[in-house]
């Protein structure tokens, strides 16, 4: 099996490789980290009690704000350089490709939540009552159900008309029983409650979805 | 076959006024809520009617990824536009029950909240299909009532427990039925899915027309000599 | 008893969205119907 793990790591090297080259993509993503956080923060300026119960929702409204942005650039190079059709005609599966987008998308994404955590924490006065440990599981787990649909959606609005909206049109309905997932988790944990279903629902909707677009993604790269 | 759709269409809507007549008059009265419970009779039923076509659209999207037969993409169309008109229908329904009974529009109840997200699941279906580029629509299409039929235990089950951690008012009410309003309750449905069957005959018909002309149309405009026929 | 309104705007909301959809249909067909032009034949 290594030729297709190495076919992507290699993709997700040279992901990573273009976006830590291109300085303008880094610099922006950090501002707008920035402003997500600044615009919640004039919207709802709770107490450090109410920011607990709250907190959790705002946070991944964020996340899923940042999950969009970065999701609609993750093929627009592909399309610009024609590299799509190169992948077609290659022998190399589609699934590798697959798994080499959605971890430079959720590596993409994770990095912007972690620009934005501190901050909102800073601004909230966040402190969690519960384990920490178990806030990084949620935001790995729900960031991971976001990504994997999200590069799914982004590969098929692909060739739609309006590609921009296409994709959180999709992406959103689908992901909200994920979304009550995230929010619910994340709030249970910040009160110090126990988070198991919602963790575990979690899992389940990662490893069922993730499978799906696995199954599916050849289909849809070679759709007509 | 043409002459069996006038005639299935009369028979429909005796069904129907049938129904409707026990639904309003020979259904007893509720107690607690009176006569405006009646609205179930309409509402659960177009609720019923819109999963059984949903579910045609997730087998007829299975059967497509696998054969690749067109018919089966226009049965995947037909199914999930009229399922989101009966998902409309019980939308509707429920705030106008929920309002006299319970003083609210909407509560975020387990039934409605979770039809509230097929119904946008399956619109965003409907969206791909008017947007995608019509040589790949079908393949799409398929694809993503995949993935939405997957959704669907996770919307139920999830909705289900924030509901029992959060309780809210249900309407529609749980808990056991009197068998005579079951009685009626599966008549109406009954007659809501012979009438569900022919407004999806009449969208394939149209649908199975359309696709005739795009493609004589195509063809057409591919043979027109330089400089155009018209 | 205006609870019996509510009753009737449910019922009535029910059929009009259902004609509404019908009303879409029928007028795709008669367009089609008048696109396609006398003597044209249709289909592959």
């Amino acid at each position: 099996m290594s030729a297709p793990t190495g076919i992507t790591r290699a993709t997700l090297f040279k992901d990573l490789r273009l976006e830590w080259r291109s300085k303008d993509a880094i610099n922006s993503m950090l501002f707008f980290s920035l402003l997500v956080v600044v615009v919640f923060s004039f919207s709802f300026d709770p107490t450090a009690e109410e920011s607990r119960q709250i907190a959790g929702g705002l946070i991944w409204v964020a996340f899923l704000f940042a999950a969009v942005v970065a999701l609609n650039q993750t093929w627009a190079r592909e399309i610009r350089n024609q590299v799509l059709d190169a992948y077609r005609v290659s022998p190399a599966p589609a699934n590798s490709l697959f798994i080499a987008k959605t971890l430079g998308n959720f590596i993409f994404v994770a990095v912007l939540e972690a620009l934005m955590t501190p901050l909102f924490i800073v601004f909230y006065r966040l402190r969690a009552l519960g384990p920490v440990w178990q806030l990084i599981l949620v935001a790995a787990l729900g960031t991971w159900a976001l990504v994997v649909n999200g590069t799914f959606f982004a590969a098929m609005s692909l060739r739609t008309r309006s590609r921009e909206i296409m994709l959180p049109l999709l992406l959103f309905p689908i992901s909200i029983p994920a979304l009550l997932a995230m929010v619910q988790s994340t709030t249970a944990i910040l009160n110090g409650e126990g988070a198991h279903f919602w963790i575990v629902l979690l899992v389940t909707y990662d490893l069922v979805f993730t499978t799906a677009c696995l199954l599916l993604f050849e289909t849809v790269l070679n759709a007509e | 076959m043409k002459r069996a759709f006038p005639i299935l269409g009369i028979l429909t809507a005796i069904l129907l006024i049938y129904a409707l007549y026990q639904a309003l008059v020979a259904a007893p009265t509720d107690q607690a809520q009176g006569d405006v419970y009646r609205i179930i009779y309409y509402h659960v039923p177009s609720a019923w009617t819109a999963f059984v076509l949903l579910f045609v659209n997730f087998g007829a999207s299975v059967f497509y990824l696998i054969k690749r037969k067109p018919v089966a993409d226009i049965v995947a169309l037909v199914s999930a536009e009229v399922g989101v008109v009966f998902l409309t229908v019980n939308l509707v329904t429920g705030p106008i029950w929920a309002r006299p009974v319970w003083g609210i529009w909407w509560t975020w109840d387990m039934r409605l909240t979770s039809t509230l997200v097929l119904w946008l699941i399956y619109v965003s279906y409907l969206f791909l299909r008017r947007f995608s580029s019509s040589g790949q629509t079908p393949l799409l299409a398929a694809a993503l009532s995949v993935l939405g039929a997957l959704c669907v235990p996770f919307v139920y089950f999830s909705i289900w427990f924030f509901r029992t951690q959060h309780p809210q008012p249900v309407i529609g009410g749980g808990g056991s039925i009197d068998p005579r309003m079951l009685h009626v309750l599966l008549i109406n449905w009954l007659a809501f899915l012979c009438f569900a069957f022919l407004v999806c005959w009449s969208r394939y018909n149209l649908e199975v027309l359309q696709r005739e002309v795009d493609h004589s149309q195509a063809l057409e405009s591919l043979m027109a000599p330089r400089g155009g026929a018209r | 008893m205006k609870n019996i309104g509510y009753l009737l705007a449910a019922y009535a909301a029910t059929w009009i969205i259902h004609i509404a959809y019908l009303g879409t249909i029928v007028g795709r067909y008669s367009r089609l119907r008048r696109e396609i032009k006398p003597g044209q034949v249709v289909g592959r």
